[in-house]
């Protein structure tokens, strides 16, 4: 499968050497070179340089033939306006976006994109965490 | 009616203050609290900081009764979604966007913005109509028909000269509107006869333009 990724932070690049380890064809994007350091050594996937808000610049990631298209930069704007290109312009099949504010994931969520939102995740996993030690009844 | 404006830059300061010159209510909201401070100071309590992408911020400013809700920081992406929550959560019926990169004006209208800005393209059209004795300028697009308003300088070479209106063979879907002949402007009916040097104000789709450039501009051996 063809795999766009924009962004290459720490979750980008994670996702790019998986997919690339699990042989699927990986083209990552990010605006400035030094991301690219967090791939290992050897990485086979494609290295686009410049912002992925750019039809020219997504394109060149090959985007025509994306299967799949993942947007997770730092930036929830960002990833909203990259998604909706691969979603309503080049009409990607699957289109996955982090977005951090989770007003602004339910909106896109609605209008059909596959929104990740990390704050609602990360902090619904906390709460069960707690809550799972407070009915242990492990009090001190 | 109720305008928000989204964005203190030099663009978002002019706007805020012509609306309110005009007896609009208006409300601004831009993130640098140092210009917020300084607005205050010239607009009042109409000035309030806070990132207008966010739903708390639009619903603090009044998002739910705003009539139009306009975009205009130095970022795509942040007006694209400005006006995105405006209309998905608030239902504000008019969203007015500022494109910096001309590139992105058919995305923006493709995914339900309902007007654009182009600052590039307007400086861009307004420079080239002040450029004396081009034969083809398109003067204005409107964009939701499709159409173009172009002025045309007739070729002495056209096959059009000497020709009476009713007798052209113009590209469908084109009206002759007005010619300036000589300082004077006439409103053609189908009996006017086209002079070398008669410039034509055409009403005209978009797609025509190219084809209406070759009939009359172009030298005939082109």
């Amino acid at each position: 499968m063809k795999i766009v990724i924009v962004g290459c932070g720490r979750v980008g690049a994670k996702l790019a050497t998986d997919f690339a380890d699990e042989g699927h064809q990986v083209s990552v994007v990010d605006l400035r070179q030094t991301a690219f350091r967090r791939l290992p050594p050897g990485f086979r996937g494609q290295l686009v340089l410049g912002t992925g808000i750019d039809e020219d610049v997504l394109r060149n990631a090959g985007i025509q033939q994306a299967d799949v298209f993942i947007a997770v930069t730092e930036n929830d704007n960002t990833n909203i306006m990259a998604a909706q290109i691969a979603q309503v312009i080049y009409q990607v099949p699957k289109v996955i976006l982090r977005i951090y504010d989770p007003e602004r994931a339910e909106i896109y969520r609605e209008l059909g994109l596959t929104v990740i939102c990390p704050t609602r995740t990360v902090s619904e996993m906390i709460e069960q965490a707690v809550r799972d030690h407070v009915a242990s009844g492990e009090t001190r | 009616m109720y305008i928000i404006v989204v964005g203190g830059g030099k663009v978002g300061y002019y706007l805020t203050k012509t609306l309110v010159n005009e007896g609009y209510e208006v409300f601004l909201i831009e993130k640098n609290p140092v210009k917020v401070q300084l607005y205050r100071d010239r607009f009042g309590a109409i000035v309030m900081q806070g990132d207008g992408a966010e739903v708390a911020t639009l619903a603090a400013a009044g998002a739910g009764r705003a009539d139009v809700v306009i975009a205009v920081t130095g970022d795509d992406e942040d007006n694209l979604v400005i006006c995105q929550v405006a209309r998905e959560r608030f239902g504000v019926r008019r969203t007015i966007a500022r494109v910096n990169n001309p590139k992105n004006e058919e995305l923006f209208r493709r995914l339900g913005i309902d007007v654009t800005v182009s600052q590039t393209n307007v400086i861009l059209s307004l420079i080239e109509q002040q450029i004396p004795e081009r034969p083809f300028v398109h003067l204005l697009a409107l964009r939701h028909a499709d159409l173009a308003i172009v002025e045309a300088k007739v070729a002495p070479e056209s096959p059009v000269v000497h020709q009476p209106i009713w007798q052209l063979s113009l590209p469908p879907e084109s009206i002759i509107t007005a010619i300036l002949r000589r300082g004077e402007v006439i409103i053609p009916s189908g009996q006017t006869v086209i002079e070398p040097g008669d410039e034509l104000i055409i009403v005209t789709k978009q797609q025509r333009e190219a084809e209406l450039r070759e009939l009359l501009c172009a030298p005939a051996t082109a």
